[in-house]
């Protein structure tokens, strides 16, 4: 035999069981290292940044001169370097592993769109510089624009609102300009929003003081279209509807609820968070959308960056188009103009209702997601579509007997199950959930759609291999396995392995602290 | 395609698990008129090489900021970025991570979104600030709703020293949500504006720029002391964080809300976006401030951590009642301003402020003789306003063509105004050389 | 021992001449688990049957609180406002909202008494 173990090296990585896990000195577990408040490295002296005192100049700041410290940590480079470090390894990644977060579109990051973002001539022009020395920028906007438009199957589009939320704010402002423009802006009260809407729905037609009617869906995970039909009238504006929906299905009657729609003389609004379970399959100009945002960061690709930033363009259809808010881009002989002014617009024959953000949108953003639009082509965009779709389609034929999946598949880009399998074994979704955080993963979705009890909402996305897929589904399995066989531990104590394990909410909520404060200096003797 | 992992051999294998023919079979709920069957009319997929190719050909059509002498302000600076922030930003912990959800899994994300509330706490001079809003002009929109909220009263009053693009927007929300607005004339530095005479019983806010559009200094004291007598707030608006440096906080002249842009801290110009809006207030107003919040509490072991709190406020519980229907934050643009504004720290952060007053004034001096132009300014931190005796729009162009990025002229953003046509705003940071300066001054003697 | 009564909403009132005292029940508190925050009224304030009288928030909800009877607000529990577990601990006592002074006592026979309200719950589980 070749290959003995002949120096003794013990062949089982350890003999003591997870409670003989040891305490350290620092409190660090090997890679996993306890690390500080920036304040609490404060080092006078110390400081991260080297400059020249200016030569002699006379003040202008009249009396405005600051007094006092503020208060802000003193700490030199490396310092800077390690804190920060540290913390990032506290956090997990798309880069490092699957991130089933449904409705969040959690896909590769590619880096060449890092790349392009800090070419000086991109990333280094300010938005008010003189349009002729900005013409690439405004030609990438409208390169960008054209392939929102051609993706969609709509007319026009907005490219400055900041995220999605902002998009739907700008969407229904398109939507209340139109039926303003036809007189009907005031009687024109009630936005219809069904159930398993993200919150974001509601919360936006309230802020335009639109009053929110709830559609309900049918057993199948659809909107009821009869009680939908029901529910239309002269004093609805529009309805706002996610599709795919929250469920991951495709509201089959859709074609029929813009008809209604459009025939009770409101406007079809589509929360386009889902995009990409169709993207390069379907249009959602063919199935009579009238204003769509778009998450660049889900579909698209740009990096979530822990919660931000994102962009959220918005495609509008014929009827809406006019009315799309400033800045927008138009080519012309001379090249790309951005038209800036309401006297410009309407010179152009537009009516925009206002303007959603200082300056142009997130550029930064457009050049990511145009970075990732060339790369992947029409065909790849399809593929994307399809893979995404097909992945998520496996977890949920893999996984329907272990767990519970309301509704029949197939399903888009995301698996939907609910909390039946876990009955009567004392476990809670979030304890399934918080027990994925020990094998590895970060959990799905959970609690959203609020339309069946106890969700879990998965969504492979297109770039996870089948390997990892299996992997997953094998894990999810062997958790099921351990709920039904009464290992309740292994969940409602979870995470055991993580950086920090089950944070304290409700104190965090009953006396928040917000930032960091100085210790109280002690009773010094005078 | 590189991005996509799934092979025709997996795809197959999967298809028979599912139990599906083919792929077209996962899509039978798409309506049949709405099938597309062949590819959108785009081009095909691209390598890696010809995409950087297409964006390097686009990026030659663009004048960087960096590659000429550069005054442009109003509203976004050019500063230098330290190379430790760029680094760190990008590793994949922080870049590819999703709102922290799962605290036990995001604190990295946590501690540093802890850190950013405490230092822009720190330097507004305020009690608490949230984990950041879009940028500044939304931000402000932002203010105004709430400030709405706590004084259960519907009308604003924005002074003439606004940024006009953050009054657009106020106004934009404000008009479509139903609520009063009363809009005051452009600010000039040279005239005095008697915003307290428009404070009544029903301004639920009076919002202030300082610096203010045309980049002058304001006292925002007495204008605090009017809005409080008759029960309003007073919302301060920082357009260029720098200034904060050197200046007295508006936390410290009486603001209840105050807004700034953070994108001179850690984040480049990125023409216009994305950026990053600061926004602090008073803890008495906590649970009225919109966007998320980082608090500290402790684990099961009762070790100290950090979690997003008070989501009650947000619409992902809310729902139509929440406070905003805000749901990102611009995360890593916070990233960005807590890394550099921990390597500039107490000290550098205040000579950094020191260096771009100094650059301004001495820009000032060396403008202020050339013949015509005239500066407007009292007290000004790093931008400030010359009058010309030629339309400034002209005056910018002819400077471009010589090399020279001089400035916005007032004209761009206040179309259509009387009395602004000759102003040009004027910008000048710690990137501008002496050399920078004399090229700028000898360029405009020519053009004018 | 006062006559109690409940809404479908799960709150209750208790009447002591023409005081009327007002909370969530017990529950309500279950359900929305711990309870982390409490907004209520100003005193003096008229409310309707049916108003939004409170706002209760627990980490993971936010709810309105309605009262079950017109009148006029008398009193807040102060002590719910700076510690909000109260309402936890003793929902049907020492954790009530407001207190009212009854402006149309015939509304009482519009709400369930307590045998009712149990079933009420039994059917919701």
């Amino acid at each position: 035999m070749s290959g003995m173990n002949k120096q003794g090296r013990p062949t089982s990585i350890g003999g003591g069981s997870a409670e003989g896990a040891r305490e350290t000195f620092t409190g660090n577990k090997a890679l996993q290292i306890e690390e500080p408040l920036l304040f609490e490295l404060d080092n006078p002296g110390a400081c991260g940044v080297d400059f020249d005192e200016p030569a002699e100049f006379t003040s202008h700041l009249g009396n405005f001169e600051r007094q006092g410290r503020i208060g802000l940590a003193r700490v030199s480079e490396p310092e800077v370097m390690r804190h920060f470090v540290r913390l990032s390894s506290k956090n997990y990644s798309i880069d490092a592993g699957l991130y089933p977060l449904g409705s969040c579109t959690m896909k590769h990051n590619p880096r060449i769109n890092e790349k392009v973002a800090r070419l000086p001539g991109i990333g280094d022009v300010h938005p008010l510089q003189p349009q002729k020395t900005v013409q690439g920028a405004l030609e990438l906007m409208n390169e960008l624009s054209h392939w929102l438009k051609e993706l969609t199957g709509m007319p026009g589009v907005a490219l400055s609102p900041k995220a999605g939320a902002h998009g739907e704010l700008c969407g229904m402002m398109a939507i209340r300009a139109a039926l303003t423009a036809r007189g009907e802006g005031e009687k024109r009260t009630r936005v219809l929003v069904p159930e398993s809407a993200h919150g974001t729905n509601p919360a936006t037609a309230a802020l335009l003081g639109y009053k929110v009617d709830a559609i309900p869906a049918t057993k199948e995970g659809r909107v009821d279209l009869e009680a939908f039909k029901s529910k239309l009238g002269p004093d609805v504006a529009a309805i706002m509807l996610t599709n795919p929906n929250t469920c991951g299905l495709f509201e089959r009657d859709i074609v029929a609820i813009a008809d209604a729609v459009h025939e009770a003389g409101a406007y079809f609004y589509c929360d386009g968070a889902n995009f990409n379970a169709i993207v390069g399959r379907v249009r959602p100009g063919d199935l009579g959308v009238d204003a769509m945002h778009i998450n660049l960061h889900k579909t698209f690709s740009t990096p979530h960056g822990g919660g931000g930033p994102g962009a959220g363009p918005v495609v509008f259809s014929e009827a809406l188009t006019p009315f799309a808010p400033l800045p927008y881009v138009v080519q012309d002989k001379d090249g790309f103009r951005l038209v800036e002014t309401e006297d410009e617009a309407n010179a152009d024959g537009t009516q925009p209702f206002g303007r959603m953000t200082a300056f142009h949108g997130q550029m930064g953003m457009f050049v990511r997601a145009l970075s990732y639009m060339l790369s992947h082509g029409s065909d790849g965009l399809r593929q994307v579509a399809e893979d995404a779709v097909l992945n998520a389609n496996y977890v949920l034929a893999s996984l329907k007997d272990d767990l519970s999946a309301p509704f029949e598949g197939p399903c888009m880009h995301e698996a939907l199950f609910d909390d039946r399998f876990l009955k009567g074994t004392g476990i809670e979704t979030l304890d399934f959930a918080k027990a994925m955080i020990d094998e590895g993963y970060h959990p799905m979705t959970m609690y959203f759609p609020l339309v069946v009890h106890g969700a879990l909402l998965i969504e492979p996305t297109e770039t996870e291999s089948k390997q990892a897929v299996d992997l997953f589904i094998a894990t999810l399995k062997d958790l099921a396995r351990a709920a039904s066989s009464n290992d309740k531990d292994r969940f409602t104590g979870a995470p055991y392995m993580s950086p920090r394990r089950r944070l304290d909410e409700t104190a965090a909520a009953r006396k928040p602290v917000l930032r960091w404060a100085p210790p109280a200096p002690a009773q010094a003797a005078e | 395609m590189r991005y996509l992992p799934l092979t025709e051999t997996d795809r197959r294998e999967m298809l028979g698990v599912i139990g599906a023919k083919s792929v077209d079979e996962l899509f039978r709920d798409v309506p049949e008129s709405a099938r597309r069957e062949g590819l959108v009319d785009l081009p095909r997929r691209k390598g890696e090489l010809e995409v950087e190719r297409i964006f390097s050909r686009m990026a030659e059509k663009n004048v960087a900021a960096g590659s000429v002498p550069f005054f442009v302000g109003g509203g976004a600076y050019r500063h230098h970025v330290p190379a430790t922030v760029d680094h760190l930003i990008q590793r994949s912990e922080f870049l590819t991570s999703y709102t922290p959800y799962q605290p036990e899994i995001a604190q990295g994300t946590l501690q540093y979104l802890f850190e950013f509330q405490t230092q822009v706490a720190m330097i507004t001079g305020m009690d608490v600030a949230n984990a950041s809003m879009y940028d500044a002009s939304t931000g402000c929109g932002e203010a105004v709703l709430m400030a709405h909220r706590v004084t259960k009263r519907r009308k604003a009053v924005l002074s003439g020293t606004l940024h006009p693009q953050y009054s657009a927007v106020v106004k934009n929300l404000s008009d479509f949500a139903g609520y009063k607005l009363e809009i005051m004339a452009p600010a000039l530095p040279d005239t005095a504006e008697d915003i307290i005479s428009h404070i009544t019983e029903e301004t639920s806010c009076v919002v202030v720029q300082t610096p203010g559009f045309f980049g002058e200094l304001h006292d925002l004291r007495p204008i605090a002391e009017a809005a409080h007598a008759k029960g309003a707030l007073l919302i301060a608006v920082v357009p260029e964080i720098v200034s904060l440096g050197a200046v007295t906080p508006p936390g410290e002249m009486g603001a209840d809300i105050v807004v700034a842009e953070g994108q001179s801290i850690g984040n480049g110009l990125n023409f216009g976006g994305p950026y990053v809006g600061l926004f602090a207030t008073r803890e008495k107003y906590v649970r009225q401030m919109p966007g998320r919040l980082c608090g500290e509490t402790v684990d099961a072991d009762g070790k100290r951590g950090f979690v997003l709190t008070l989501s009650t406020r947000e619409q992902h519980i809310r729902r139509e009642k929440a406070t905003s229907n805000i749901c990102t934050n611009s995360g890593l643009c916070c990233l960005a301003f807590t890394i550099h504004m921990s390597l500039l720290g107490e000290d550098g952060y205040a000579q950094l402020a020191r260096i771009n007053h100094a650059a301004a004034v001495s820009l000032a001096e060396k403008l202020a003789s050339v013949p015509g132009v005239e500066i407007l300014n009292k007290a000004f931190f790093n931008e400030f306003t010359m009058r010309l005796p030629k339309p400034a729009a002209e005056v910018v162009d002819a400077l471009a063509d010589k090399g020279v990025l001089g400035g916005v002229p007032a004209s761009r953003l206040l179309p259509g105004v009387k009395g602004v046509e000759d102003l040009l705003i004027v910008a000048s940071t710690e990137i501008n050389t002496d050399a920078d300066r004399a090229a700028y001054q000898a360029a405009l003697k020519e053009v004018l | 021992m006062s006559d109690i009564r409940f809404t479908d909403q799960h709150e209750w009132v208790r009447v002591d001449g023409d005081i009327a005292t007002i909370g969530i029940s017990d529950y309500a508190q279950e359900q929305l688990g711990d309870v982390v925050f409490v907004e209520l009224p100003e005193v003096g304030k008229e409310l309707a049957a049916g108003d939004e009288a409170a706002v209760v928030e627990s980490v993971k909800a936010a709810s309105e609180v309605y009262s079950p009877v017109s009148g006029e607000v008398v009193d807040v529990n102060g002590d719910i406002e700076a510690t909000p577990a109260g309402v936890n601990e003793d929902a049907m006592g020492d954790g009530w909202f407001i207190k009212l002074r009854l402006s149309n006592p015939g509304e009482l026979d519009k709400l369930m008494d307590e045998a009712a309200y149990s079933e009420f719950v039994e059917g919701l589980q």
